[in-house]
Formats: C-alpha cells, structure tokens, sequence
C-alpha cells in the first residue's frame, strides 16, 4: 500500500541546510495499522508530510498503491490526497464557518461527486463515528472528541486507502481519547490501512508494528 | 475530480456573508463608485439632450442673419433674391421692436412685436391655434393685421375670443387674425408673449427702411454650411464687408454644445470612475486581508484535496460576488438618485441601459482584476506551510 524507499528531504534556512530525514525505507501492506513514534524533533512530522503528499521528499521514491508519485505535479498530489488520503489531525482542523454535515461533505465536493450521492455518503460517515444526531452543529458547538469524530468521519468519506493521523489524541482528553483509539481499531478491523503519529506509547501499543525515528532515522522497528 | 460552479459560488456566498459588516464597507467603495457614474452621466447626458431640444424647437436647419450695416438698405427686393439663393428653402425678415399693445382697458408694455412674411411659422415652428397666419397678400397690400401669442391672448382677452377684435399697438389699430399655439420657451425666451405683423405694415408703422434681420429654412440634404456659403457670397456683394452682416448657423451651434456636453458627460463619468478604481484597490485590500487571515483554511482545504484553480475561483468568486452586489446596489441608487435629483431640481435626465451595462460591468471587472491578486496568493499557498499557520 505504502511503499517510500530511502526517501530524504533537506530544508534550506538561509545558507544552513538541514536534514530532517536521512534515508528512511517504510512499507505498509494493505490493512495494516503502523505507528510511528519518535521525540519531537525527529523528523516524523516531515515524514507525515511526505506520506500524505502534503510535501515532497528531496530524494527518495514514494509507490503509494503501486503508483511513483514523488514526480507528481501539483493537481496530480491534489488528487492523490483528495482520493487515497484521509487526514486526521492533532487540532482535528475542521472548517469553523461550515457544520459537522458540511465540513464531511467537503472532500467529495472537491472529487466533483453529485449532491444526491454526497448526501449518503456524509449520512454513512458520520453514523460509523456516531454523530448522526449532530449533524448540523458547527465545531464550536462540539467538544474536543466529537470534533476529532467529525474529522474522522471527513477523512473517511471519501473512502481512502491510507488513514493518516497525526497525534490523533493529542488534543484530547483520556475518554475521548480512548473512544477515537477504538473507532481507529474498529476501522483496522474492517480492512482499513492506518498510519499513526504520535509519541504516546499507549497509542502505539495498539498498532501492529511500532516504528521509532530519531534523528531523521528509523531506529527500531518492533512487530506487536 | 472537478467541483461544480454552484458549489464554488455557494462556499463563496457562505463566506461573504459570515462577515457582513466587513462585506458591506467594502462593498461600499463599489456602490458609491457606480452610484456617482449613473448619476454623473444620466444627468449630464440629460442636459445635453435638453440643450438639443431647447434649439431644435427653434426651428430645423435654421439660419439667422443680422445685418449690421446701415448705409445700404436692405429691403423685400433682397428677401426675394436671398430667397432664390441655393439652399435657402424659406425665407422671412424678422424685423422686432417693443411697443405697447392694448385691447380696450387691457394693456401690457413693452410687448415683442415682430414683423414677418407668411413663411415665418414654419421656419421657427409656430402653429396657429386659432384663425390664419400672416398671407402674402397682408404682406403685399401692408395689412394692418396681428396674429397674437398664447400668453397675450389671454392676459389681454382672457376667456373672450380674439378674432376679428382690433387691438393697438403704439396706438396704430390692427385686426386679430389668429392666435398661436403655447410653444414651449426657449433660451431666448418667451415665445408665447408676441405680436405678428406683416412686416411691410411694420416697417412702415416704425419707419424703418432696412430689414435688420431675417430667418432662413436651408435645405436639410443641400447641408447648412453650403447655403451659408451662398448666402455669404450673395452679402459679401452687396455690402463687401464680411464685418457688415452675421449668419448664425443652427446647426454648426449644436454640433459646438454637443461636442461640449458630450466632453464634460465623459469628464464626470471619468471622475466618477475613479472611484470605482478606489473601490477596486478597498476590494484588493479587504481579499488579502481574508488570505492571511484564512492561511490555515487554505491549508485544509488542500490538505482534503482542493486543487489550486478550486482556491483561486473561491477567492475570485468573492472578490465578483462582492463588487457584483455592489454593483447592483449602486445602480439602484444610482436610479433612484437621478430620479429625485431631476424631479426636485427640474432637470432633465436620461437613465440609459448603455451606462448602466458599463456601470456594472466595469465593476465586474474590477471585481475580477482586483481579486486576482490574492486570489492568486492564496492558490500558491503550499498545503504543508498553510497548515502550520497559527
């Protein structure tokens, strides 16, 4: 499913170059749950970037479903997010202007899909991450955990092949926590490749294989 | 992968109005420029029409001439060589003097009296209400007849008909052989208080030898300035003095006032257009300050999957929405502003649709060319950056 291979990426500040990954070699097989964890500082933001086409490695080749895509251009990348990619965050980045309904609806928007097949599909989502009935409240009238729900429900809806989440708990209290950890179980269980960010052990106990980075370099790799 | 035009429009409308105090000021740069140019222009193109009028009422392809010089007399026999010049289609001295002109005990002083041939009414656009015009045999056998103006109609007979009375003027006895129609004044001033005389009984009454000025009809196709040409050619004969005599020309004084109204029409549409360019600059402003101020929005927008040109339409579809509403508004008021203004000052006003399409869509465009700086700013923002944005 996921396949970067030696992948580097150097930023430029001024004259001083800096390498925040120097050579990282991952895969993720199809209905995999992988974590990612590491001190902040280590390169696993940048690595969550390049994962989620955000950004773009230096060197390096990224296969994402069988498909050479560091060489994309930019419509390409925003396609590949748009249709293989659901985000979720640490801040869950939900739009505050737009609803629950409206924020989900937002990537199938983007895809050109009719308004009638849209309206099924936000329905599905947000009833998998149980929010049926707050459909129409904007994210300030959500706490913390139905907020990350939404943006769960957002990064589902579009049907991806890799959920990416960045510290998905981060922001979050222990229950709700918890609650967004066993909704991101229920869907490994159902087939769905998970990657997850994050420096809380406990988080990454919960995956299938453990990956620790430090220094912009994959030190242990451990199989739960 | 392509989203609808609808949608873009909706996500732009959604967040216009989630700041509406801050859509309207901006909006208002736009309102007020558009506003100023329907009001500029409707007004100035209704003074322009309204100067046309006041001339082209005087009579059509109308020529007058003055004569200055006294030493030559100029009399009928002139008239009707004048009259077989080319070009000249009717001809009529025009010989006026003040005089008082009473009816039994009503009296007016210093009334236009004016002595003319039968041609006059139509080269000065009279029409006869009651009875008959000056003929020629009045003019031929110096009858002492009188066609009278509507005003001095009736201040000097009121509800009582006046044909056939006898009126005088500076004592001598004249008929009342017709009464003119209301006429509307010009700028050379009422032409409804008037007495018409033949101009043969005039030149007699106030012994007078030379004709002093007359009126002429050129012909429409043979064009104005060729029978002023002729004209001029036939003067200079006489009196071999172009300072001796003085056409005016209708026609060419149009042209000028035209020519002069149409420059300042465009002058004030231009100072008004101005504005709207400042509106443009506040619409400019107001879209980079949502850029920054939405940096982070961008970032997620393109994180799910908005592709550049998808942010780029939702920012130009602002920046159109705003400056289009404006527009509208504008030439709303604009209308409204124009009607009062020329109601309440009694100025005329013409309100074309030609304007207002420019109006508007001069707006559009600065809508569209003010939005696509930022709006372009905003498409070039990289996902990973916007993101970041606190």
């Amino acid at each position: 499913m996921i396949d970067i291979r030696n992948v580097t990426k150097k930023y430029y500040m001024g004259e001083i170059e800096l390498e925040v990954l120097k050579g990282v070699t991952i895969k993720v097989g199809e209905g995999e749950f992988v974590s990612i964890i590491g001190p902040s500082g280590s390169g696993k933001s940048t690595l969550m970037n390049i994962l989620g086409c955000l950004d773009l490695p230096t060197t390096g080749e990224y296969y994402l479903d069988g498909k050479e895509i560091s060489t994309y251009n930019e419509n390409s990348l925003a396609r590949i997010r748009n249709e293989k990619i659901g985000f979720i965050f640490q801040k869950f980045n939900l739009l505050s202007k737009l609803n629950a309904y409206e924020n989900v609806e937002l990537p199938l928007i983007y895809r050109g899909v009719k308004s009638r097949e849209r309206k099924i599909k936000v329905e599905e989502a947000l009833y998998s991450v149980g929010l049926t009935d707050r459909m129409h409240h904007r994210p300030t009238e959500l706490s913390g955990g139905q907020q990350q729900r939404v943006a769960i429900a957002r990064a589902l809806v579009g049907d991806p092949a890799v959920l990416l989440a960045d510290e998905p708990t981060g922001n979050l209290d222990t229950k709700s926590g918890n609650e967004v950890l066993k909704i991101l179980d229920n869907l490994n269980g159902q087939g769905k490749t998970i990657l997850v960010i994050t420096h809380d052990i406990e988080v990454a106990e919960r995956s299938n294989m453990q990956i620790t980075i430090r220094d912009g370099l994959i030190i242990d790799r451990k199989v739960n | 992968m392509n989203m609808s035009l609808k949608n873009t429009l909706k996500m732009a409308l959604k967040s216009i109005l989630a700041n509406k105090m801050r859509t309207l000021l901006t909006m208002l740069g736009i309102i007020i420029g558009v506003f100023s140019v329907i009001v500029m222009v409707s007004l100035g193109q209704g003074a322009t029409a309204d100067v046309t009028e006041s001339i082209e009422d005087m009579g059509s392809n109308l020529l007058s001439l003055s004569i200055f010089d006294s030493s030559v007399d100029f009399d009928n026999e002139n008239i009707e060589e004048l009259a077989f010049v080319e070009g000249v289609e009717k001809i009529s001295p025009s010989i006026s003097k003040n005089a008082t002109v009473k009816y039994g005990t009503e009296s007016e002083d210093s009334l236009s009296v004016l002595g003319v041939n039968e041609e006059y009414a139509e080269i000065q656009n009279y029409a006869v209400l009651y009875g008959r015009f000056i003929n020629p045999i009045d003019v031929d056998f110096r009858n002492k007849v009188a066609v009278i103006g509507y005003d001095t109609a009736d201040t000097l007979f009121g509800d009582i008909s006046p044909i056939d009375s006898e009126i005088s003027v500076n004592g001598e006895k004249y008929t009342v052989v017709g009464v003119l129609e209301e006429k509307e004044s010009s700028m050379m001033g009422n032409n409804n208080e008037i007495v018409i005389i033949p101009f043969t009984t005039g030149m007699r009454q106030f012994k007078s030898e030379s004709i002093g000025s007359v009126v002429i009809q050129g012909n429409a196709e043979y064009g104005s300035e060729n029978t002023q040409e002729n004209i001029e050619e036939y003067l200079l004969e006489i009196y071999e003095d172009e300072d001796s005599y003085k056409i005016f020309n209708q026609e060419e004084l149009l042209s000028t006032l035209n020519e002069i109204t149409a420059t300042l029409t465009l002058m004030l549409g231009g100072i008004a257009g101005i504005s709207l360019i400042v509106g443009g600059i506040g619409i400019m402003n107001i879209m980079l300050v949502t850029v920054s101020e939405r940096t982070r929005e961008i970032g997620i927008r393109k994180a799910i999957g908005a592709r550049r040109s998808n942010i780029l339409t939702q920012f130009l579809i602002e920046s159109s929405v705003i400056s289009c509403l404006g527009g509208l508004v504008g030439i709303g008021l604009g209308i409204g502003a124009t009607n009062i203004i020329s109601n309440m000052m009694d100025i005329k006003s013409v309100i074309n649709l030609e304007v207002i399409t420019i109006a508007f869509g001069f707006s559009l465009f600065v809508g569209i060319f003010f939005g696509m700086y930022p709006a372009n700013k905003a498409s070039k923002l990289k996902p990973v950056d916007a993101l970041r944005y606190e």
